[in-house]
């Protein structure tokens, strides 16, 4: 055990070496790794504030359900019992046919079409305000009401709410994507920095080879170098998001004001910066597990 | 002259040696696209002996120490190493096996890269040694092989006398059981090489197995020591056990 810490002490002590040896190539290389994972980091700000921001907007959705023209008065009551029964629904409110009727007449520029027709068209309406904003939510009460007697059409009148949600889940989808390629760039930017550090050391990898040392030896300082080439990477981008969010809230605070709103980007949670970096740091140490297996069975050492 | 420093003192404490006798039953070597480097080769050598290996430049003496060392393997026959059977061990054990010699290789194999401290450094670092114990064999090496105040060049700066002394410094400071030396003395003055070649004796004398390969035969036919003879990948002769 204590050769054990020893060795990785030894391993790491070598390799913050080699790295403070290459400062520049060190920082680039971070620099790189930062600015790559800063993108779907930028991303996920974005949607993870929108998320927020319809969260607050008061938007329960209508839901109008138009009767039938022949429903009778018992119908109505049952349908009333329903809806007070119901738990989704906030509120409603009844419009008859006929004060529907009154409304359209009353309203000045369809005088002269409602003036052509000999009777009232219009059926009873119920206005129903449902509690949750979820589309799926509303959608379920409303497939729910289509199937009440007497309900000749249901509509909901909050599709932009809808739009709203789809677009935050495809923002989300356009995350997990653009993370998985990007992920994949860095598994290969690392894979190839790690590569040309075995390449250069090869002359070192062989004769420790000859005289006893084991594979995990010599992965060792290159697995060590991967995950910190990942912790610089990953902090660079959360050190980065921050200062973009940091700028974005200046000129927002301003905009906010003149609407009194307080509306200010939020920095990524704790979860979401742990999740940044220790991405980042298995990412580097894969990719430099990647490059050295494949160059020690490429190097054929014996 | 170094030498004058080889007294018992400073040599390595070699308390405990695993016995390991060297075994080999008609072993041929042939490399991929070449003709057989070395054949029906078939010789023992015990613990604590010192055996010199001679015979023509591509005779098979360099291939041979390797595959004493389990760099190579053989392509028909058996090397044992203790009761090891080079041909069937694990790759996995390999290098552990390889960690009980300690080899000067014919062209130094030195790392230019870093100072001669460094280079005596990395057998330990294998070993799992660092700090001031490994701090201590690494001067204590470069002492027996004179080179202690150099401890800082870089082997680029040092004589080739210099650099293959820093190369035997780094073959026994991890104490190796079985010491293997190919041509140690290969361009060196009289002078040196016969310092070297006492040098060798002192391990010899502690009790260390120690393997040279030469090609210049007429050199050591005086000396002291076991001699196997090579000529075109055969054992031409080997002369009797001394004991
Ligand atoms: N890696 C290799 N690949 C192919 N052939 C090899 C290899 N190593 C050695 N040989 C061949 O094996 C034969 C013996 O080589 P070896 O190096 O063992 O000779 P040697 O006795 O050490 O010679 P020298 O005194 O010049 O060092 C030579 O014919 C050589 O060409
Ligand atoms: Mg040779």
């Amino acid at each position: 055990m204590r050769d054990w810490l020893s060795q990785q002490r030894q391993a790491l002590q070598l390799v913050l070496a080699r790295m403070w040896k290459a400062r520049l190539a060190t920082l680039m290389m971070c620099g790189v790794m930062g600015v790559t994972l800063c993108l779907p980091g930028i991303l996920y700000v974005i949607v993870d504030n929108l998320n927020r921001l319809a969260g607050d907007v008061q938007n329960e959705p209508k839901i109008s359900l138009f009767l039938k023209l022949d429903t009778t008065p018992e119908t109505l009551k049952e349908l009333e019992k329903r809806l007070s029964a119901n738990p989704a629904v906030k509120s409603y409110r009844f419009v008859s046919k006929d004060s529907a009727w009154q409304e359209l007449r009353q309203n000045a520029g369809l005088g002269d079409v409602t003036g052509g027709l000999e009777q009232n068209p219009l059926p009873d309406a119920y206005f129903v305000q449902s509690k949750e904003a979820e589309p799926a939510a509303v959608d379920g009460l409303l497939r729910q009401m289509q199937q009440w007697p007497g309900v000749e059409h249901a509509l909901v009148d909050a599709n932009w709410v809808k739009r709203l949600y789809a677009l935050l889940a495809l923002g989300n989808k356009a995350i997990l994507v653009l993370s998985g390629l990007l992920g994949f760039a860095l598994l290969a930017i690392i894979g190839n920095t790690i590569r040309l550090q075995i390449l250069t050391q090869r002359e070192e990898i062989e004769v420790s080879k000859l005289i006893g040392a084991t594979d995990r030896f010599i992965r060792r300082p290159f697995l060590y170098a991967g995950a910190l080439y990942g912790l610089g990477g990953g902090l660079t981008a959360w050190l980065m998001l921050a200062s973009v969010i940091w700028l974005f809230n200046l000129s927002v605070a301003e905009l906010a004001e003149l609407y009194a709103s307080s509306f200010r980007l939020g920095m990524p949670d704790m979860p979401a910066a742990l999740a940044i970096i220790g991405g980042a740091v298995g990412l580097g140490w894969l990719g430099a597990y990647w490059a050295v297996n494949r160059s020690l069975s490429q190097l054929e050492i014996t | 002259m170094t030498c004058a420093r080889l007294t018992p003192q400073n040599l390595p404490r070699l308390s405990f040696h695993e016995i390991l006798m060297i075994r080999f039953d008609q072993v041929g070597k042939r490399y991929p696209g070449s003709n057989e480097a070395l054949r029906d080769i078939s010789f023992e050598i015990e613990q604590g002996e010192l055996v010199f290996v001679t015979g023509h430049s591509g005779a098979g003496k360099s291939t041979l120490l390797k595959l004493i060392a389990a760099i190579e393997r053989p392509t028909s026959g058996t090397v044992l190493i203790g009761n090891q059977n080079v041909s069937k061990l694990r790759p996995a054990a390999v290098p552990y096996l390889r960690r009980k010699f300690g080899m000067v290789f014919q062209d130094h194999k030195l790392l230019y890269d870093r100072n001669a401290f460094d280079n005596v450094a990395l057998p330990l670092y294998i070993n799992g040694i660092s700090g001031n114990e490994a701090g201590k064999r690494i001067r204590a090496a470069l002492d027996k092989v004179g080179l202690l105040g150099k401890e800082k060049a870089m082997p680029i700066s040092l004589s080739g006398g210099e650099q293959q002394r820093l190369a035997i410094a780094r073959a026994v400071v991890s104490r190796p059981s079985i010491l293997i030396a190919d041509e140690p003395t290969g361009n060196l003055d009289a002078n040196y090489a016969a310092e070297i070649i006492r040098l060798f004796y002192a391990f010899h004398q502690v009790g260390v197995t120690v393997i040279i390969a030469t090609h210049d035969a007429g050199d050591i036919s005086a000396q002291e020591g076991r001699k196997l003879k090579l000529a075109q990948g055969e054992l031409q002769m080997q002369s009797e056990l001394q004991t």
